[in-house]
């Protein structure tokens, strides 16, 4: 929203301060002004008032004229002008010689063959409006050569506030509720509005008129005619202007006017097209042409404003073609009403228009608006035309009345809130200039809150607070730190697992931690043959990317990976994200907090691959738990999993997740020659696995025997199975030393270390052992190799 | 006997000064010095000489024999010194503009703003929380007073799912339930509230270089008795000092939000020009606007079972996302989720 300090000027005495300064404060005391503070006229100089003497044709131009111009100096002036409005006797601002417009300085200037002395302007050069149709035309009287800003407020500093600072205050949308504020930071007394009386005409008729649904909150209106102006004051024109509005004519221009001034919306209509007003909803839908000339598809939740079943304005929002001021016009109705504003704001957002008006009313007006609104509007309208007559009485329905607000608080309320000390005088005064009631007896304050701060935006003590302290101003407050006794902190058990598993992927296994979307990306799923996702879907949601709320983190690895095929030619990814498995029995999303793994390799050696992602595994529970995992194969369940190889992760007898090469299909559409397998974990589970801690034992001061046993085999499991069923405790460790693949005979070899605390071990001892292993194994038909 | 010893000893110093490595050394000193050696022979023909002889000939003996030995080890010595010379001179020099091979990970740059921001927070007494992404109506909107109509609840700013929960729009989500979690040791113990949660957040927003419709904020709540305004901007002027390390100027102004009151918008002196001069960064204003913040609404304090008559806390947004583009001058908010190698394995690490 816009801004003109004149404009605030008409309502509080600023002499003698810095207005910059002022906005400044604003901007820190009430709501953001953005950075581009515009000084209008500051570039524009030597503009007078000047009478065009006499107009002759340009002897080869269809277009230019030639012109003589009286500036109020002794001689005449010679111009060429180009404006298509130009006649003899019409007086119009003329740019002088040494006149300065923007960057531009005025000089005498042969054009076309003839010297100009000087440049008549449109408003649009002159920067009080956007007309560039012609050279402005000044009906008022004054005298010529009169400099343009000494009749006109053309100097002016205009600043932006943004609207999303002001969406809880409904009393800043005008210009009378920004003096306030201004008022109270410059501790100036704020001037009230000139209004007229309207008791005069209480003994004119009523309007018919009636609220017949509760979403009106008050309709007020009042019937004139006679209007005789058509173009509004310039300077009511030029303030519109700076403020972003469009002049129309001098009634629509007047209602913009109050509404920026007070900030209550108003609308006129042709009386002849509201003799009963009546405001209601609709049981059907319908369409309705609004005053721009859309035709708007009006549904059964939409308040209309209504000529007794006819619908002629949408309430709060537009009015309607058919009921709009036009030629012919004799006697017009003025509306200034209240409506409820969640309506209003869910109104505008089903016709996806959104109007001055309903911009204010959404958020909540101030009821007690509407009839000075009215009084005011008829103060200015008689001041511009005093051919005008009222001709109705007022005509006032206040169905709802917002409860009065009184809130009481001590000084040491005041105290705690701030930490700093703010006297008496200080809270009674900020507030009265704010226009609460505030009164102070006995330590206790009462506060009366102002019907303009009572819709939704002051309800509680603590909203007081914040009325003091931010005219106070937050720069002046003295800052400390709190004080309070020592406790230890605490991460929580997942947050931490989180961070020591990030830095041991990053750290030890140079992985890469990448972020994802929860949505299932259907497309990019679909690309690498993934279809079946996830059946937690949003509500109403219209692409069909942003739909179901993934199962898994492993299809959004794997698409990732294909984006990154060619960044080097071995790599892993890895996320620490939430997944939802379902719903539990209360209909409430079951989510997990999972960490998946994928990596990629561009060779066909899957098993190299498989078992550098087994070992991370292991080491992951090995340093942050001190436990070991057990594998256990399953069944394949989605479409990116190989049958084989597919393993849950167990610790103890707890599944924490699942490993597994990616399915050949999907595999060769990420890339036809290349390995991938990848891991998930269930990350809170993992941090549910209670620390082991370590267990130190001291080292034995004799020596270890070393055993090394090759057997003829592919696989380890029976080994470890024989060597588990001797029970032996001398045995410390086990060690793969190698393995030998090949396709007629493969064998594995083992080391076994044998040690004992408390004496050195005989050889015999240990062979019993061996022996015992190599005959187990033997009844399995695994023979020792060799 | 006399010249022989002097032949012997003319011979040995030849013989010494051509020994070119260990081997010929140590023959030398079997020559010499061994059981037949040269100079043992010397003195086993000494028997047939007179004991006075014997006694200056044994003296003379025994100094060659001294003699000898020190010029072998002597010799020795400068031998093994030549040859650590020769392997020093055969070192190449290598050629250290090679680049490495060594992999490294990376974290993803949200990652490393959030643990910057949690150890300084763990520093000052605050608890890191984790929290879901899926939550209720009551959880993100109604426990921290967020009416009924509100726009935030609408469906075209939040995402809502067909159960009737919702991806949690902002992290506030978390503020009922770490209030309930720690109310009973503020209450019984005294021990004050203080936590911080970061977490992924989602807004129904079509998305473009500056928006996101899944982004990382970071909540901060502190409740004692006591708790004032002036505490409040103490705390964001420290923490954020230290986020930035460097001293920074912080500013209030009016914000709001429902589940504050009273309610900020806080800026920070702009990062770049001070806040002195104003520059594009910060266009021209000297400041850049940072989060939300303010005095827990009572509403909130009491939905989370803690009296506001007694207690009075504050609560922040940091807005984690930001915080990355601004430090690592990330330009288009979509790099963070994009997924993209090149782009992301550069945050190796940055403690």
């Amino acid at each position: 929203m816009f801004l003109s300090m004149n404009w605030i000027k008409d309502f509080v005495d600023l002499s003698g301060l810095d207005e910059l300064s002022l906005i400044n404060q604003f901007s820190l005391s009430t709501a953001e002004v953005e950075n581009d503070i515009q000084f209008k006229g500051k570039d524009l100089s030597g503009i007078v008032v000047a009478e065009i003497k006499s107009v002759e044709n340009h002897p080869e131009s269809k277009k230019l004229h030639l012109l003589k111009a009286d500036i109020g100096e002794e001689e005449l002036v010679d111009v060429v002008c180009g404006a298509p409005n130009v006649r003899v006797g019409m007086k119009t601002a003329f740019a002088k010689v040494g006149a300065q417009i923007g960057e531009i300085t005025i000089a005498p200037r042969p054009l076309a063959g003839f010297m100009s002395y000087g440049m008549c302007c449109s408003e649009s050069e002159i920067g009080i409006s956007d007309d560039h149709s012609g050279i402005m035309e000044i009906t008022d009287d004054v005298a010529l050569g009169t400099d343009l800003k000494e009749i006109y407020a053309i100097d002016d500093i205009v600043f932006e506030v943004d609207n999303k600072s002001l969406t809880n205050r409904p009393d800043l949308w005008s210009h009378y509720g920004i003096a306030r504020e201004f008022a109270a930071i410059a501790k100036r007394p704020l001037k009230p509005l000139d209004f007229d009386d309207l008791s005069k005409y209480d003994a004119l008729p009523k309007v018919d008129m009636k609220i017949e649904d509760e979403l009106c909150q008050r309709y007020s209106c009042l019937q004139f005619e006679n209007i005789k102006r058509n173009i509004a004051p310039v300077d009511m024109r030029i303030r519109l202007y700076y403020c972003g509005m469009r002049a129309i004519n001098f009634l629509a221009d007047m209602t913009n006017y109050l509404m920026l001034e007070m900030g209550q919306p108003m609308h006129a209509f042709d009386s002849r097209k509201v003799e009963n007003i009546r405001i209601k909803r609709f049981d059907k839908e319908f369409k309705f042409k609004t005053l721009d000339g859309v035709e708007r598809h009006i549904d059964t939740d939409t308040l209309m404003i209504c000529n007794g079943d006819t619908p002629v304005a949408i309430a709060g929002i537009m009015g309607g073609l058919d009921s709009e001021i036009v030629e012919d016009t004799h006697t017009l109705t003025l509306e200034s009403a209240t409506f409820n504003a969640t309506s209003i704001r869910k109104s505008t957002v089903r016709l996806s228009h959104r109007t001055d008006a309903s911009m204010r009313y959404e958020k909540s007006l101030d009821p007690e608006l509407t009839v000075p609104a009215i009084a005011r509007f008829v103060y200015l309208l008689k001041k511009f035309d005093d051919q005008v007559t009222v001709v109705s009485s007022l005509t006032d329905d206040y169905a709802y009345h917002y409860p009065e607000i009184t809130l009481s608080f001590d000084k040491a309320y005041v105290d705690r809130y701030t930490g700093i000390e703010i006297d008496d005088d200080t809270i009674i005064s900020t507030l009265s200039r704010l226009g609460f009631k505030a009164s102070h007896h006995d330590g206790e304050f009462e506060v009366k809150v102002p019907s303009w701060r009572s819709t939704k935006d002051v309800t509680i003590k603590a909203d007081i607070i914040e009325e003091i302290t931010r005219i106070y101003g937050y720069d002046n407050f003295e800052i400390h730190t709190a004080s309070a006794p020592l406790f230890p902190t605490r991460p929580e058990p997942s947050k931490k697992d989180e961070d020591n598993i990030k830095d041991i992927l990053v750290k030890k296994y140079a992985l890469h931690e990448l972020h994802s979307y929860v949505w299932n990306y259907v497309d990019e799923f679909k690309a690498i043959g993934i279809e079946n996702i996830g059946e937690i879907k949003l509500k109403e949601a219209s692409n069909p990317n942003i739909e179901t709320i993934r199962k898994t983190m492993i299809p959004t690895q794997l698409a990732q990976l294909k984006t990154n095929i060619g960044f080097e030619d071995e790599f892993g990814i890895f996320e620490v994200g939430r997944v939802v498995s379902g719903l539990d029995e209360n209909d409430l999303c079951v989510e997990h907090k999972m960490l998946g793994i994928t990596l990629y390799q561009k060779t066909p050696f899957v098993r190299e691959l498989y078992f550098k992602l087994k070992n991370i595994i292991e080491v992951l529970f090995d340093e942050l738990k001190h436990e070991t995992v057990s594998f256990r194969e399953v069944q394949p369940e989605r479409e990116y999993e190989h049958p084989i190889n597919l393993n849950e992760i167990l610790c103890g007898d707890v599944v924490i997740g699942k490993i597994g090469i990616v399915h050949p299909v999907v595999q060769k559409k990420i890339d036809k020659r290349a390995s991938i397998v990848f891991a998930e974990l269930d990350v809170e589970k993992f941090s549910s696995i209670e620390n082991k801690s370590i267990q130190y034992n001291s080292p034995s001061k004799f020596p270890n025997i070393e055993i090394d046993l090759s057997f003829i085999t592919s696989r380890f499991a029976p080994i470890k199975k024989a060597i588990e069923n001797t029970a032996c405790a001398l045995i410390k460790n086990v060690e793969v030393v190698d393995i030998y693949e090949a396709e007629n005979q493969s064998s594995i070899a083992v080391r076994i270390t044998f040690s004992d605390p408390t004496r050195t071990l005989k050889r015999e001892e240990v062979t019993e052992v061996t022996d015992a292993i190599v005959n187990d194994l033997a009844k399995d038909g695994i023979l020792l190799k060799g | 006997m006399k010249e022989k010893l002097e032949q012997l000893r003319a011979e040995l110093l030849s013989e010494l000064g051509a020994a070119a490595d260990a081997q010929s050394l140590e023959n030398l000193r079997i020559k010499y010095l061994g059981k037949k050696g040269s100079i043992t022979d010397l003195l086993k023909g000494m028997k047939s000489l007179s004991n006075e002889e014997k006694k200056t000939f044994g003296q003379l003996v025994n100094e060659l024999k001294q003699q000898a030995s020190e010029n072998i080890s002597k010799r020795s010595q400068e031998l093994k010194e030549l040859e650590i010379q020769k392997e020093i001179e055969l070192m190449p020099q290598f050629d250290l503009t090679i680049p490495s091979k060594e992999k490294r990970g990376s974290y993803h740059p949200i990652t490393l703003v959030s643990r910057e921001c949690e150890r300084i927070f763990t520093t000052m007494g605050f608890h890191v929380e984790d929290y879901p992404e899926v939550v209720t109506d009551y959880e993100c909107f109604e426990a921290v007073n967020v009416p009924k109509d509100h726009p935030a609840r609408d469906m075209q700013d939040t995402y809502y799912l067909e159960n009737g929960e919702l991806l949690k729009s902002q992290t506030s989500a978390a503020q009922n339930a770490i209030l309930k979690k720690y109310r009973k040791q503020l209450i019984e113990d005294g021990m004050p509230i203080r936590a911080i949660f970061p977490g992924r957040c989602f807004r129904n927003e079509a998305t473009d270089a500056t928006h996101e419709n899944t982004f990382f904020q970071m909540e901060g709540v502190m409740v004692d008795k006591n708790i004032s305004i002036s505490n409040l901007i103490y705390f964001m002027k420290t923490m954020l000092s230290e986020v930035f390390q460097r001293e920074i100027k912080v500013r209030l102004r009016p914000g709001f939000f429902p589940f504050v009151e009273p309610g900020f918008e806080l800026d920070i002196s702009c990062l770049i020009c001070g806040g002195e001069t104003g520059c594009p960064s910060c266009n021209h204003s000297g400041w850049l606007e940072l989060c939300p913040c303010g005095m827990i609404h009572p509403e909130v304090l009491k939905e989370g079972g803690i009296d506001p008559e007694e207690y009075t806390g504050f609560a922040f947004g940091l807005g984690l996302t930001r915080l990355a583009m601004m430090k690592y001058g990330i330009k288009d908010i979509r790099d963070l989720n994009s997924g993209s190698l090149k782009a992301l394995s550069q945050f190796t690490d940055d403690k």
